[in-house]
């Protein structure tokens, strides 16, 4: 049986931490793999391609989502935030710098997708209590299981942007 | 010493960690790397009886369709000696060798193609035909065909004459179902020959064993194999083994002549690394009114595939936790048509505790006793299996510390006694230990004219902060500050390492570590005061490099030496609804010397979650139709999320076990995971009233 053959390549340009990155893409890449293998941004992690880990968690136009679920060709035009465009000029981001204080991790690999969570939940003034932090940083797993420091490293960025 | 060692220094590999600077194994991308995408069986048993790759090999961006038929014979050199992570019994899955179909998920071909869509693409054109045996599924049906000897039985004392006669006694079944590690990073492998050498960039806890174990699958020299792997994204185990998998990597690049990159898919992971075996436990306590044990009998049946018998320490907290004179264990397999099971975070021990423990705690119900006084009543004062005195222990000071500061004297005695608001309030309490070991390990030590030094050993760190804890070891033995110490690891070409696992890391590469520092300022005779950089112009060089071997000596013969623990859990029950939740954790640990108190605070954070979610949440749903789990993915296989964790706490006993190694560490990691399923299931008890030996304990369980 011959099957439809998918339309092979497309040309895109996504906006990724500031910068035009023109692409030649398969057009099923979905927005994680574009990152990871062809802009090399390997700090988005790949955790489960089912959007269930949180672990490729990335802004697009200041709101978190997960890389997995989304297709590159569909966020041309998008701003997309990575965890390496967090850091200013090598200055960690105070979440990021509450992560390393609280020891926010431990095999690192959830971190980046917990920190870009974490950097929209104060955006989007969910960090009202330790119960509420929890709740929203629920779509986000830690298999380590640093949960009690991912809420304290929150905790300490909520009240210092406050 | 500058003092490095004991303070709660921040992980020297944070910054890369939150920056995404650290690199995990399919992230080291070659010039020119291929994509792979595995074919399973869907089968559990039988053979391939055709294969049709036709439409495979025409798809868009293909390079090769490999199968059984085409995959060369690959030399499966045997072992000497066989590698210690490996089971003692039977032989690994060998790939693409044959048409034999040994269980549901097992790879039966691999695609290599110019990117991941184009292999997943092709890989789902690969038609196949089996001739399927009947499979056995069901642990039951296992059972039934005669379980094999596996671990075997010790006795101490005659313990079923004395369960006879006991004054009061329990005799319970407890289970737990198949669990996987699920660790955040998928395992990956990149491989890449240059000639008759290979390099792996693959997610592993021990990469020495690694290259060997590949070297021996392709007949090549072990020094013809380099495996690198500097950050491993959470293993608990599942990296302890080389799969098929990393031989699949290396096969699809020889033959493509490319590297390739194998990353393995969420519901890959769940046939593909191993899982801790559904176990069934009997557990018969007979003691006196006064609560002194006199018969304690364990008996596990734990699952295995039907071409390896991995085997657990399930049955060695029943032998040494509490002083008893009449002690028998016996340990049996299950052989079933499946992937061999394995270590999973302390395999064995964390699940043999969860029957004990629950035993215990029943024991302490029939004799209208206090918990904690029913363990008091049984101190062990020496290693009562092996006739040895500890090599420390603490245990006495972990369960006053962690009594106190969880408030046990406030819980009422009587189960539905407690209550807040609508809520059922049940208080638990389990023991915890872990056996410490140690293991022979290497490294070297360099100091350089600038005042800084680097230090390497082929070590892992999964999570534990090996980086931040060898750094400090290093800093403390050099006199240098911490950021002038640089530690490396994950690498063959660095001096060889042990496993990563069983909590041995410290005790060994920690002592490796201890002895290539100080080797070195014996060599450039540093310990007058005078800087490295005099020495070094006395010695006319730039810089010194000494390297150290390090064995155990003779102390695991003169004493028996365990980490140990007690654990404290308040749950709350909504009668209405079956919810269970777990408001608060009080962790007492005798670990010896704490080299790091923030990370070994978070290695015992951690083991609370791992151990709520044992409790509580996680299972492999099985359908024994097609001998395949249901749940293979993060939305079904529950796995604890921020919002289930409550209340965590930690406590340190002072200690400090040069008995055991000169640094005085016992290790920590498993430890962590160690007893926190009983105090939940006990906690549950008592909250409740009903005594639910089935693992996890479930909503609708709580509910009939």
């Amino acid at each position: 049986m011959e099957l439809p053959r998918p339309r092979r390549d497309i040309e895109l340009t996504l906006r990724v931490n500031g910068a035009e990155r023109p692409l030649t893409l398969d057009a099923r890449t979905t927005l994680l793999d574009a990152l990871r293998d062809h802009l090399h941004l390997t700090g988005t992690k790949k955790g489960c391609e089912l959007g269930q880990c949180g672990a490729c968690t990335v802004l697009r136009d200041g709101r978190r989502i997960k890389a997995c679920l989304t297709l590159a060709a569909m966020q041309a035009g998008a701003e997309i935030v990575t965890i390496e465009g967090l850091a200013a000029d090598g200055a960690l981001h105070p979440v990021q710098a509450a992560f390393v204080e609280h020891d926010g991790l431990q095999c690192g690999y959830c971190t980046p997708g917990q920190i870009m969570s974490a950097v929209a939940l104060l955006r989007e003034g969910r960090t009202g209590s330790d119960d509420e932090i929890r709740e929203f940083m629920s779509g986000n797993l830690c298999r380590c299981g640093a949960y009690t420091n991912i809420v304290a490293a929150i905790r300490q960025a909520a009240d210092r942007a406050a | 010493m500058s003092g490095s060692i004991g303070r709660p220094v921040s992980r020297v590999d944070g910054p890369a960690k939150v920056t995404g600077a650290a690199r995990y194994a399919a992230e080291f991308a070659p010039v020119d790397v291929l994509h792979v995408a595995l074919v399973g069986s869907t089968v559990p048993k039988g053979r391939i009886a055709a294969l049709d790759t036709r439409a495979a090999q025409k798809a868009a961006g293909v390079r090769a369709v490999i199968t059984h038929l085409n995959a060369p014979r690959l030399p499966y050199r045997p072992f000497d000696e066989r590698p210690e992570v490996d089971p003692s019994v039977g032989e690994p899955l060998r790939v693409f060798q044959g048409p034999e179909v040994r269980f549901s998920g097992q790879p039966i071909a691999a695609v290599v193609a110019d990117t991941l869509a184009q292999a997943r693409h092709a890989a789902a054109l690969v038609g196949v035909t089996y001739a399927a045996q009947a499979a056995t599924t069901t642990f039951e049906g296992g059972r039934r065909r005669a379980p094999k000897a596996g671990g075997g039985e010790t006795r101490r004392g005659a313990a079923v004459q004395a369960l006879g006669n006991a004054a009061v006694t329990v005799d319970a079944v407890y289970v737990h179902p198949r669990e996987h590690h699920n660790a955040m990073e998928p395992h990956a492998t990149v491989a890449l020959w240059e000639g008759e050498r290979l390099t792996l960039w693959d997610k592993t806890q021990w990469v020495n064993n690694d290259a060997v174990e590949i070297a021996h699958v392709f007949g090549l020299p072990d020094d013809h194999v380099r495996v690198i792997c500097p950050y491993v994204g959470g293993a608990f185990g599942s990296g302890l083994r080389t799969w098929p998998h990393v031989t699949i990597a290396a096969l699809a690049a020889r033959l493509v002549g490319r590297p390739v990159r194998v990353e393995l898919t969420r519901r890959e992971l769940y046939t593909s690394v191993g899982f801790r075996p559904h176990t069934e436990q009997r557990v018969a306590l007979g003691a006196r009114r006064d609560g002194r044990l006199t018969a304690l009998i364990h008996e596990a049946t734990a699952q295995t595939s039907a071409y390896e018998e991995h085997t657990e320490e399930t049955l060695s907290p029943a032998r040494v936790t509490y002083a008893c004179p009449n002690v028998l264990t016996r340990y049996r397999l299950v052989e079933m048509d499946v992937n061999t099971p394995t270590h999973m975070r302390a395999p064995g021990v964390a699940t043999g505790l969860f029957a004990l423990e629950c035993a215990m705690d029943e024991l302490a119900v029939a004799l209208d006793m206090d918990p904690l006084e029913l363990r008091l009543a049984n101190y062990a004062e020496r290693n009562e299996e092996d006739d040895l005195p500890w090599s420390s222990k603490e245990l006495r000071a972990c369960y006053r510390m962690g009594a106190e500061r969880f408030g046990w004297s406030r819980r009422a005695p009587a189960p539905r006694s407690m209550r807040a608001g609508a809520w059922l309030v049940g208080y638990g309490m389990a023991t915890a230990l872990y056996p410490a070991y140690r293991s022979e390990a290497s490294a070297s030590a360099t100091v350089f004219a600038d005042g800084t030094a680097s230090v390497r050993s082929a070590a892992s760190d999964m999570g534990p902060g090996t980086y931040t804890a060898m750094t400090q070891v290093a800093a403390d033995v050099l006199e240098l500050p911490l950021d002038r110490v640089r530690f490396e690891l994950g690498d063959t070409a660095l001096p060889k390492a042990p496993v990563h696992g069983g909590s041995i890391t410290m005790a060994s590469v920690g002592t490796a570590v201890q002895a290539a520092c100080e080797a070195v300022r014996a060599k450039l005779g540093a310990a007058n005061g005078r800087s490295y950089a005099e020495a070094l112009r006395e010695h006319g060089v730039d810089r010194m490099e000494a390297t150290a071997h390090v064995e155990p000596g003779d102390e695991s013969k003169r004493f028996s030496s365990w980490a140990f623990g007690a654990l404290f859990a308040e749950v709350r029950v909504d009668v209405d609804l079956g919810i269970v939740r777990v408001p608060r954790i009080v962790g007492a640990y005798d670990v010896g010397r704490v080299v790091n108190p923030t990370t070994a605070r978070s290695q015992c954070l951690g083991g609370m979650v791992g151990g709520l979610g044992m409790a509580l949440l996680e299972q492999a749903d099985w359908d024994p139709r097609f001998g395949r789990v249901m749940n293979a993915n993060f939305a079904e296989y529950l796995v604890p999320v921020n919002a289930d964790i409550g209340e965590l706490q930690v406590l340190f006993a002072p200690g400090d076990d040069r008995r055991f190694n000169p640094l005085g560490a016992k290790g920590l990691a498993e430890i962590g995971l160690c007893g926190v399923a009983p105090a939940i299931a006990n906690a549950v008890y008592h909250a409740t009233g009903r005594r639910l030996r089935t693992l996890p304990i479930t909503l609708e369980a709580v509910l009939v």
